[in-house]
């Protein structure tokens, strides 16, 4: 059976790991490398790096960092952060990166996302999409969350879709940073709306978090950062409670 | 130990040469025919949609090639589909090594299937040391139907064959390189065949 994905997120600037890692035993919890092989060690299905300072300038920073850690670590990893050109996503996959993951650039200019899913093939194309409820609608943002737009996540995702994503990264503002639990019930409509694999973001606190983001969000995957990082739930237990629940995870 | 993969422009290659330097070995590309004849195993990657890739495997002859390989051939994921007889995908005709067709997973489950699926119905050296029930990381939008060739399946929407053999040559739907410790042992296993 095909088992739910428990995917940590990696916060990058200038190709080293930054806020918030706090792991006990590591002698370099800044390098991407070390963390990422930690991860794979002990149950994470894969990993998503995010460069959250992603320019020009630093680019061939982060193709160097993706391709270290595609030598060393045996689990798949998505590489997200200021993405919007072919030669970009090119250069990623080239240096082993499994799965790339664009927003803004897809929502400014939505054929971005046929023209990488026909060069490259849907399986490695992942649109994150930022959204907030807002007065009963739930409307994407670009830039980190930061600016609205005036697009509905509903009607966007099904437009992603149709152009050929083969995952979405879907993150509630609304949720991001309360650990108060994953927006479920958008969640649950999103997977009844779309035939793509979706990864839940933003809210994870507790172990329940997860067990109703698979439960009542139907989601296929689960997103979270400092609750893996400081070792709050550690990914060797959360499995086995989800196990116990019934749901299918790869232990 | 002379290991070559078919270069033919199919994605990830990185991913699979760097599990194989964590095995101590180096994989090295090649399109040229004569070198892959002479190579003691020959892996068959794929990554993308199936008759833009059956074309560029044309325009290089490597069509003629790949099917009168002696040694152990490997095809991953598109390459083992590609090895097949015809795959609904761009309706496209296989190298018919596999005695066997490749079809679309219907809308009734999430396509791709995409993550951590089991592997049962073990059989073949190329599973030596791995159980039943393992994991095997998988991302993929059709399956080849089971059949008699098949070595391993995988429970999604249906039964399917998720690795074939046939004399030489295997395939694996799923990606080893990217299969934690348990696809290390099957890379380990090929390049003891």
């Amino acid at each position: 059976m095909l088992t739910k994905r428990i995917v940590p997120c990696l916060d990058i600037k200038d190709g080293r790991t930054v806020k918030g890692v706090n792991f006990v035993d590591l002698r370099d919890a800044g390098d991407p490398v070390v963390l990422a092989k930690q991860y794979a060690e002990v149950g994470a299905d894969e990993l998503v790096f995010l460069d959250i300072a992603a320019t020009l300038e630093n680019r061939s920073t982060t193709l160097d960092m993706v391709l270290r850690v595609a030598e060393q670590v045996n689990i798949p990893f998505t590489v997200g952060g200021g993405i919007s050109s072919i030669e970009h996503v090119d250069a990623l996959l080239k240096n082993g990166a499994d799965k790339v993951s664009i927003n803004s650039s897809a929502v400014k200019r939505p054929e971005l996302i046929n023209e990488l899913s026909n060069k490259f093939g849907s399986q490695c194309i992942v649109v994150a999409i930022d959204a907030m409820l807002i007065h009963g609608e739930w409307i994407v943002h670009l830039a980190g969350g930061t600016i609205p737009t005036e697009i509905k996540l509903f009607d966007w995702a099904i437009e992603v879709e149709q152009r050929g994503a083969g995952e979405i990264l879907f993150t509630s503002m609304n949720h991001d940073g309360t650990k108060s639990g994953f927006a479920n019930e958008a969640l649950s409509k999103l997977s009844n709306l779309i035939n793509i694999p979706i990864i839940a973001s933003g809210g994870a606190g507790t172990v329940k978090h997860f067990v109703d983001a698979f439960k009542k969000g139907k989601a296929d995957a689960a997103l979270a950062a400092s609750v893996f990082h400081f070792g709050e739930i550690p990914i060797v237990e959360l499995k086995e409670e989800l196990k116990q629940q019934g749901i299918p995870v790869r232990i | 130990m002379n290991l070559k993969i078919v270069n033919y422009g199919a994605g990830n290659i990185k991913s699979i040469q760097f599990a194989f330097q964590r095995l101590g070995y180096e994989a090295v590309l090649t399109n040229n025919p004569e070198q892959l004849l002479k190579a003691d195993k020959v892996i068959f990657p794929g990554v993308g949609e199936a008759s833009s890739a059956m074309k560029k495997l044309k325009e290089s002859k490597l069509d003629k090639v790949i099917p009168e390989l002696k040694q152990p051939v490997l095809g991953i994921c598109l390459g083992m589909q590609l090895m097949c007889n015809y795959t609904e995908e761009g309706e496209t005709k296989g190298l018919g090594i596999f005695d066997v067709d490749v079809k679309r997973f219907s809308n009734t489950v999430k396509v791709p299937q995409m993550g951590w699926n089991t592997v049962k119905n073990l059989k073949s050296d190329l599973f030596k040391g791995i159980d039943n029930d393992s994991y095997m990381y998988l991302v993929h939008s059709f399956y080849a139907e089971n059949c008699c060739q098949a070595i391993a399946t995988t429970d999604y929407e249906l039964e399917y064959a998720s690795a074939l053999e046939n004399d030489n040559f295997f395939g694996v739907q799923f990606h080893p390189e990217k299969s934690g410790k348990t696809g290390e042992v099957l890379l380990k296993n090929f390049l003891q065949l």
